[in-house]
């Protein structure tokens, strides 16, 4: 079972780790806490996904990662250096971010949604624009046609692959991609799994993704986390990660098996 | 001798007045938006300073507008002047709207669209000046152009101070019992809020974001 974004000759396993966590954890300010002493790390060129229910801190990882949310305790370094010793918007300009509800920014046309980190970055004009229309192009969007289109003009597919588009702009070295696929019907879900899988510009990068689907953790990851209540609970390849015997894990073996019995039925 | 008659032989005066009432509300809205978007959006992103802030407009907004006149009398630069008063007066009035529109304006942006401006390395100010702001633009014009209509109903009465504006003729016409004199104010000041309503509607229609 390979070709998850990345085939296995893109991970390095000399360099030292692209995103490691030790003993990460998160807190609410009443006291509540998401995640609990979360220690992984992942390689350059990877993709890790991070399987569970909603509520078994999975967001929340992401977004100490990027610093949306500051740590509790725990360390996180990027790239060998703690997020604290970043600059919180270069760390994020550096990280790309993709999320299920997509956030498009309404008021900009598709080419100003993709450009934003480009402009923020201050890219020249030009450099900017051929780096639109290519992003477009991967992403498998006519620049000529939807170039000056609006969000709300576009299906929600097609939002998301703008929102991939746009992530990926100014070519970050690190994805964060919570549930991209899980606001999409299944047949589009399925399309744009299979696309992206196959595209060049994610093979080389690590990702971390977020999802409560074993299917897309099976297709698209190198090494599958599990986690439950605020903890990971296993880690796992692909293989190893069907013959688990740790409960949760298990579950989510079953569950997956029922549906291959369904899928069979019919 | 026929309404019409009265406003055709006294045209100049109530031209006069109009501009004048247009000169009060005009200004003191200049300084109502200058104070009360800054304010809305510091209200939006610091919940505990919203109490104090929305408080006192509130307040300000709850004190008769004829009492409000007199308590600023006393006060040294303003009281000096009638029309500088009325427009310092008027400017208080209008603030609770447009703060109070301005911060649900950006607190009722998407938190997708937030989360991805922040999650994309925008900063702060980035965000509210190239999404908040822009996102929210409709609502805060929706809170002037309540804030608009009503300063020019309360603009009449800044007459009673002597700042001038359309107020004159209906305070006239009450003296004199003149109902011509008190229509010749009421007419204009109900036209003018009437226009100022239509005009700030059509562009808040103009920039309502569509929702994706």
């Amino acid at each position: 079972m390979t070709g998850p974004f990345n085939n296995s000759s893109a991970v390095s396993d000399t360099a030292s780790p692209a995103i490691e966590l030790r003993d990460a954890s998160y807190q609410l300010p009443d006291g509540r806490t998401l995640l609990r002493d979360l220690t992984l790390s992942v390689k350059s060129g990877e993709t890790l996904v991070l399987l569970g229910r909603s509520g078994a801190g999975k967001s929340t990882a992401l977004k100490l990662i990027n610093r949306m949310l500051e740590l509790s305790a725990g360390e996180i370094l990027i790239e060998g250096k703690s997020t604290l010793d970043w600059n919180p918007f270069a760390l994020r300009r550096h990280i790309g971010y993709v999320i299920q509800e997509i956030g498009l920014f309404p008021h900009y046309t598709i080419e100003r949604n993709i450009s934003l980190v480009p402009r923020l970055e201050n890219w020249p004009a030009d450099r900017t624009r051929v780096r639109v229309a290519e992003l477009m192009n991967l992403v498998g969007l006519k620049p000529e046609e939807f170039l000056h289109r609006f969000p709300h003009q576009l299906s929600g597919g097609q939002r998301q692959r703008v929102g991939i588009a746009r992530a990926l702009a100014a070519d970050p070295p690190i994805l964060l991609m919570d549930e991209p696929f899980g606001a999409l019907d299944p047949l589009t879900r399925g399309e744009l799994q299979r696309e992206f899988q196959q595209l060049e510009q994610l093979i080389r990068k690590t990702i971390v993704l977020v999802t409560h689907h074993v299917g897309e953790a099976l297709l698209l990851g190198n090494r599958i986390g599990v986690m439950d209540a605020g903890a990971l609970v296993g880690i796992y390849s692909p293989k190893e990660f069907l013959a688990a015997k740790e409960p949760v894990t298990a579950a989510y073996i079953a569950n997956l098996r029922m549906n291959q019995v369904a899928e069979a039925r019919t | 001798m026929t309404l019409l008659q009265f406003f055709l032989r006294h045209h100049r005066e109530i031209l006069q007045g109009t501009l004048e009432h247009i000169w009060l509300v005009g200004i003191a809205m200049l300084i109502a938006v200058g104070v009360g978007v800054p304010l809305g959006v510091l209200v939006a992103k610091r919940p505990w300073l919203s109490k104090p802030i929305l408080g006192g407009a509130n307040i300000a907004e709850t004190i008769p507008s004829l009492a409000l006149f007199g308590f600023l009398l006393p006060v040294p630069w303003l009281g000096g002047r009638a029309d500088r008063l009325a427009i310092a007066a008027l400017a208080l009035y209008a603030l609770l709207p447009i703060i109070r529109n301005t911060s649900a304006g950006i607190v009722g942006v998407n938190t997708a669209v937030h989360d991805a401006a922040r999650g994309m390395g925008m900063t702060e100010r980035q965000i509210l000046l190239q999404v908040e702001l822009p996102l929210s633009f409709s609502t805060i014009l929706a809170g002037i152009r309540v804030a608009t209509v009503l300063t020019i109903g309360i603009a009449t009465i800044a007459a009673a101070i002597g700042a001038g504006g359309l107020g004159e003729f209906i305070f006239r016409g009450l003296a004199m019992v003149n109902n011509q004199l008190i229509l010749a104010g009421a007419i204009p000041a109900a036209l003018l809020a009437l226009g100022a309503d239509f005009i700030l509607g059509l562009l808040e229609r103009r920039f309502r974001p569509v929702r994706a």
